[in-house]
């Protein structure tokens, strides 16, 4: 770690920040532009998938205990759709799995 | 949800005059969302602190970003001594998402609300906190949002505060299961729509392989990971809607079965 946290901190808010708000000050109507709806609307789930995979992986001190916790998100996803069951399922798997290695 | 009935007020619908009516039922609504935030992040703290932020910093940095992909990558930014245009081009590209809400939250806005409301809520969207809000039949009071993102964020706050504190008396073995609830987090944003339509499944796979692939290969390995994540995003969304625009009805992009 080097540089000023708190700088860049403040840079990050910042900018955060004006996401949220430009739409708010400029935006009186509906997004018309096909191309850019969908990207907009593809986006979280290319970047979640990308900062997911494969760093679940790394995670953890063992590797099998990051393939355990991505193989019980993605189940848990998949069948309860629950962020806080999946969040926990996750931890659980890498918990468990710890005990046997 | 059906806290109106327990705060006992039942402020009339789409009333802009009661706002503690609204902040009380706001607050009611928001609990759930304090219990999970408040777990995923103490998870965001034990990251914080490994990375060598303090409780202040991590404390700063979770009431003034209240994002949770953003602050993960935020903490490996800071921890990786990233520049500063790294750094807001990577919180612009991870918080993208966060503009498509406030483009959405525009449209349950009463005419008459006071401007200087929008300045509030635009600090209030995340995930969860815009799904309800969005979600109120008719217009949107602002003290409503203001109510669950007090509750929220408090939680949000006290979970990263603790994860820096007694993230280092827990013992190793929780710490690392701890650590891993945020992509958990991030399967259940995106796993659930990837069920329902195929396409954005496929992407989420092409996108996991990508990221993979950038780990792996020579030249691309040597890519910091906060620009693979802008990289591989600019160009995999990009394409993705240039292979599958949305219909043209904004409200038909959740039913593409």
């Amino acid at each position: 770690m080097k540089g000023n946290v708190y700088l860049s901190l403040a840079a990050m808010a910042l900018t955060i920040y004006l996401v949220r708000l430009l739409p708010f000050l400029f935006l009186r109507k509906p997004i018309r532009n096909v191309f850019f709806r969908s990207f907009l609307y593809y986006v979280p789930y290319v970047t979640l998938a990308v900062m997911t995979f494969p760093a679940i992986l790394t995670a953890t001190a063992h590797p099998a205990a990051g393939a355990a916790a991505l193989a019980a998100g993605l189940v848990i996803a998949w069948v309860r759709g629950d962020l806080f069951a999946t969040a926990i399922g996750c931890c659980l798997a890498v918990f468990i799995v710890g005990l046997f290695i | 949800m059906d806290q109106s009935v327990q705060s006992g007020k039942a402020p009339a619908a789409a009333s802009l005059e009661n706002k503690s009516g609204w902040f009380l039922k706001g607050m009611l609504a928001g609990i759930p969302i304090c219990m999970g935030y408040f777990a995923v992040s103490f998870a965001l703290g034990i990251a914080a602190r490994n990375t060598g932020m303090n409780a202040l910093q991590s404390f700063v940095m979770s009431l003034t970003m209240v994002a949770s992909a953003g602050q993960f990558a935020a903490i490996s930014l800071i921890g990786a001594g990233a520049g500063f245009i790294e750094m807001i081009t990577t919180t612009l590209i991870v918080n993208l998402r966060y503009f498509l809400m406030s483009c959405s939250l525009t449209q349950k806005l009463a005419p008459s609300m006071k401007p200087a409301h929008r300045f509030g809520l635009a600090y209030c969207i995340t995930d969860e906190i815009f799904g309800l809000s969005v979600s109120v039949d008719g217009y949107l009071h602002p003290f409503y949002t203001y109510g669950i993102t007090f509750v929220s964020v408090s939680g949000w706050c006290a979970g990263t505060v603790l994860g820096v504190i007694v993230g280092n008396i827990l013992p190793a073995a929780a710490a690392d299961a701890m650590g891993v609830a945020m992509y958990g987090m991030f399967l259940a944003i995106i796993i659930p729509p990837a069920k329902k339509n195929h396409f954005v499944g496929g992407l989420v796979a092409v996108s996991m392989l990508g990221s993979f692939l950038f780990t792996v290969l020579p030249v691309l390995r040597s890519i910091s990971s906060g620009f693979r994540v802008i990289i591989l995003t600019l160009v995999l969304a990009g394409a993705a809607a240039l292979i599958r625009p949305l219909p043209a009805d904004p409200d038909e992009e959740e039913e593409d079965e």
